[in-house]
C-alpha cells in the first residue's frame, strides 16, 4: 500500500507543531543565534528564520535575506543534532567520601522527548551513523541512548544545495529517505507536503485531519531533489576512497594539508559524527565531592594520543592524517558505514578552508587506477 | 581442561559505571613499581578475568586508567595490578592502604591465546612493565603444565632495580622444560648477567619454531625488533601475538583515542595476533 502523503498549509505546520507539544515533546529547530543557523527550543514556528538563507564556501558562513520569506531555504548550520543526543558536556558518575572510604554512582540518564523539526537528510545519516557506533556495537552509551529513543525527526528535504554540499555523492541526499518521523517539503513558504515515515510520525499526521496532497507532488518532490542532487559541485568517491587512503600513507598532499591546517579542532566539533570524548576529574573545595565530566574531544589535539613517553600523532599531519583516514576509510572497516554524511560543515567551518573532497581528491588522482585494483587495503 | 571463567561482560553492569573495591594490600615491587591487589568489586562474588585483560581503575577526584590484571586468574579471591607511578592517578593508586577504597571498571579487552597455545611451546618475551600482562599467561601455563610444552620466559629491563617479581623470576627459571633469562640494557659494577636489549636472549633459546607460540609486550620498539627476529627465526607471523598500549579514556570504544588503523585497541585488542597488526607497526605516527 502506498504512503498515505498530506498536504499542509502554513496553518497546519503550526498544527503539527502543537501536536508535539501536547504529546510532551520538547520542539527544537533551527534558530537564528550568534550570526548562525543553531540548533535551540523553538517556542513556536515563529522561531524558525523565516526570509533568511546562508551562504557557504570554504571557511565561510554568513546569513543573507531570503526574498521568498521560505522558512526551510538554508543548509546545514556549525550545530547539528549531536549537539543534543550526544552532549558536549555531561556529569557521568559523581563519588562521595564516606567514612575513610567512598561511594561511586552514574546517574541514568533520563529519555526527555524531543521532537527536531527540520533535520536535514544529511543529519539524519548522522544519526544513523552515531546508532552504529553508540548503540550498535559491543556496548550501548547509556547518555545516547537515553536521548536517541525519545527523539522524534521532521526532517525537511532539500531541494536545493548549498556549495559546500556533497550528500549526492556519500549517498545521504539531498531528498531524505530514512530515520524520521515525518519528512517534509517546502514548496512554497504556505504550502507543505508530509510524508510520514515512522508510526508515531503517521498518527501525528493524523491528527491534524489535513488533506491529502496530489501523488504528482511526490514526483515533483523526487525532481526537485534529483536537480539538487545534480547541482552540487562537490563530490567524494567513497567506494575508493578506503584503498586510495591505504596506499598513500606517505603522500605528499598530507604536508600539503599539514601547511594550512591549525590543528584547531574546528571539523571535529561540527562534525555531526565525530564522537570522540575525553573525561575530566572535578573535585569540591573540601575534597568530599568528586565529579567525572564526559566532554568532547577532537584528534587534532595532541594530547589526544599521549601515553607514558609522549603521544604517537605529534604533527598536525598526522593529525589531519588520521582524521581523514578515519572518516572516510577505517570507519567503513569499523562500522561498516561511512564516517562522512557530506553535509560540507568541516569545509564552511575550517578557518584555513581546507576542504575534504578536495584533499581525497588529490590523493585520488595520483593513485593509478591499476594499484587502485590490485590492492584491496591495508589490513587484508 | 582449562580453568579460565568466559567473562561474564563487567557482570551486566553499564559498561561506565565503576564499582568500589577495597584494597588489599600493597607490595613496593622496585622504586617505582607496586603491586596492589584489591576485593572483588562490591556485587562480585569472586574476581574472574582472562591472562591479557585489563581494567579501569578510578581514585577519588583524580580520574581513571586502563591497568592490565597481574596477578593468577585462577585465584578468585583477588585482582592484581602491578602499577609504575608515573602520574597523578598512578601517584595516587600506589600511595593506598590496605582497607581504602578504588573503583573499578572492567575486566575489558581481549587475552593471550591460551586455547591456541596448547600443546605447543610458549615463549614469552616482555620489556619493562611489559611484565605484568603476561604474568598471568605465566601463572596460566604453570598451572596446566601438561597442556603445554616448553615454557620460556625473557625479559628485558632498563637496569637491575627496574626489574620486576625477582624472586619468582628466579624461581620460574628452576623449573622443568622452562626457561626464564632476563636482560638489562645498563648493568652497573655489580650485575653479572646479561646486557642488552631482550631479543639478544633469543640465541639462548631453544624451541622449534613452528611449534611455538609467542606473546609479547613491552615498548613497541622492543616488540618491532621482536617480531622481525623471530620471524627470521621461522615463527610465523599467526603464531606471534603482542599486547598493544595506547592511549584509553573509556575502554569500550567510545572516547576514540586509542584507534590504531582500523583498530580501537581497548575493544579488538589490547591482545592482537601479529598478522592483524603487521601493516600498522611501521607506520610512523599512525
Amino acid at each position: 500500500m502506498r504512503k498515505k502523503l498530506y498536504r499542509l498549509d502554513r496553518a497546519g505546520l503550526s498544527s503539527l507543531f502543537d501536536v508535539l507539544k501536547q504529546e510532551g515533546y520538547l520542539v527544537y529547530g533551527p534558530t537564528l543565534c550568534d550570526h548562525a543557523i543553531q540548533w535551540l527550543p523553538l517556542s513556536s514556528l515563529d522561531d524558525l528564520p523565516a526570509g533568511w538563507t546562508t551562504s557557504t564556501a570554504p571557511a565561510t558562513y554568513r546569513l543573507l535575506r531570503d526574498s521568498a520569506g521560505s522558512l526551510f531555504h538554508y543548509w546545514t548550520g556549525p550545530d547539528s543534532l549531536k549537539k543534543v543526543l550526544h552532549p558536549a558536556r555531561a556529569c557521568i558518575t559523581h563519588a562521595e567520601r564516606d567514612n575513610g572510604s567512598f561511594r561511586i554512582w552514574n546517574e541514568t540518564p533520563q529519555p526527555v522527548k524531543r521532537a527536531f523539526f527540520g533535520t536535514r537528510a544529511c543529519d539524519l545519516a548522522a544519526v544513523t551513523a552515531l546508532d552504529r557506533v553508540l548503540l550498535q556495537d559491543r556496548f550501548e552509551d547509556d547518555i545516547y541512548k537515553a536521548n536517541r529513543a525519545a527523539a522524534f525527526f521532521v526532517a525537511v528535504h532539500c531541494t536545493s544545495s548549498a556549495p559546500t554540499c556533497f550528500c549526492a555523492s556519500t549517498g545521504t541526499g539531498p531528498q531524505a529517505r530514512s530515520c524520521f518521523d515525518i519528512a517534509l517539503h517546502e514548496r512554497s513558504p504556505q504550502e507543505y507536503l508530509a510524508e510520514p515515515g515512522s508510526a508515531s510520525g503517521s498518527a501525528a499526521l493524523e491528527k491534524l485531519a489535513a488533506p491529502l496532497a496530489p501523488p504528482e507532488w511526490a514526483k515533483e518532490l523526487a525532481e526537485s531533489c534529483t536537480h539538487a542532487a545534480a547541482a552540487q559541485q562537490r563530490r567524494i568517491d567513497l567506494n575508493t576512497a578506503p584503498v586510495v587512503i591505504s596506499l598513500n600513507f606517505d603522500h605528499p598532499r598530507w604536508d600539503h594539508v599539514a601547511k594550512r591546517c591549525l590543528s584547531c579542532g574546528n571539523c571535529t566539533s561540527v562534525c555531526p559524527t565525530c564522537f570522540c570524548v575525553n573525561f575530566e576529574d572535578h573535585t569540591s573545595l573540601d575534597l568530599q565531592q568528586a565529579e567525572r565530566l564526559r566532554l568532547w574531544d577532537s584528534c587534532f589535539s595532541q594530547n589526544f594520543t599521549y601515553i607514558h613517553g609522549g603521544s604517537i600523532r605529534l604533527s598536525p599531519k598526522s593529525r589531519y592524517r588520521h582524521w581523514l583516514s578515519h572518516k572516510l576509510a577505517r570507519w567503513q572497516e569499523q562500522f561498516g558505514t561511512s564516517g562522512c554524511v557530506g553535509c560540507g560543515r568541516c569545509i564552511a567551518w575550517c578557518p584555513a578552508g581546507i576542504d575534504i573532497t578536495e584533499e581525497i581528491a588529490a590523493l585520488q588522482t595520483t593513485t593509478h587506477a591499476a594499484a587502485m585494483t590490485g590492492v584491496s587495503n591495508h589490513g587484508n | 581442561m582449562s580453568l579460565i571463567l568466559e567473562t561474564p561482560a563487567a557482570a551486566g553492569r553499564p559498561a561506565m559505571q565503576p564499582v568500589a573495591a577495597r584494597v588489599a594490600s600493597i607490595i613496593k615491587e622496585t622504586h617505582d613499581t607496586f603491586t596492589l591487589t584489591i576485593e572483588p568489586p562490591e556485587g562480585d562474588p569472586v574476581a574472574y578475568f582472562q591472562p591479557g585483560q585489563f581494567s579501569m581503575l578510578y581514585d577519588f577526584g583524580v580520574g581513571e586508567l586502563p591497568i592490565s590484571i597481574s596477578g593468577d586468574p585462577e585465584r578468585r579471591e583477588h585482582l592484581t595490578y602491578t602499577i609504575r607511578s608515573v602520574g597523578q592517578v598512578t601517584y595516587q593508586l600506589v600511595t593506598r592502604k590496605p582497607g581504602e577504597s578504588i573503583a573499578i571498571r572492567g575486566p575489558f579487552g581481549s587475552s593471550w591465546p591460551m586455547k591456541e597455545a596448547r600443546g605447543k611451546s610458549v615463549l614469552i618475551i616482555a620489556g619493562g612493565i611489559g611484565l605484568a600482562p603476561l604474568r598471568p599467561a605465566i601463572y596460566h601455563v604453570l598451572r596446566h603444565r601438561g597442556d603445554y610444552n616448553r615454557l620460556v620466559v625473557l625479559y628485558g629491563g632498563r637496569s637491575p632495580r627496574d626489574l620486576l617479581y625477582r624472586k619468582e623470576f628466579a624461581a620460574w627459571g628452576m623449573l622443568p622444560d622452562t626457561q626464564a633469562l632476563c636482560t638489562v640494557d645498563y648493568g652497573g659494577v655489580s650485575w653479572r648477567g646479561y646486557v642488552g636489549v631482550v631479543t639478544t636472549l633469543l640465541r639462548h633459546v631453544r624451541m622449534q619454531p613452528t611449534e611455538t607460540i609467542a606473546m609479547l609486550c613491552g615498548p613497541e620498539i622492543m616488540m618491532r625488533y621482536a617480531t622481525r627476529e623471530l620471524e627470521s627465526r621461522g615463527l610465523p607471523p599467526s603464531q606471534i601475538y603482542l599486547s598493544m598500549e595506547r592511549n584509553m579514556k573509556c575502554a569500550v570504544g567510545f572516547c576514540g583515542h586509542c584507534q590504531m588503523g582500523p583498530y580501537f585497541v581497548c575493544k579488538d585488542g589490547p591482545v592482537f595476533p601479529y598478522t592483524k597488526m603487521k601493516p600498522y607497526m611501521d607506520l610512523y605516527e599512525l
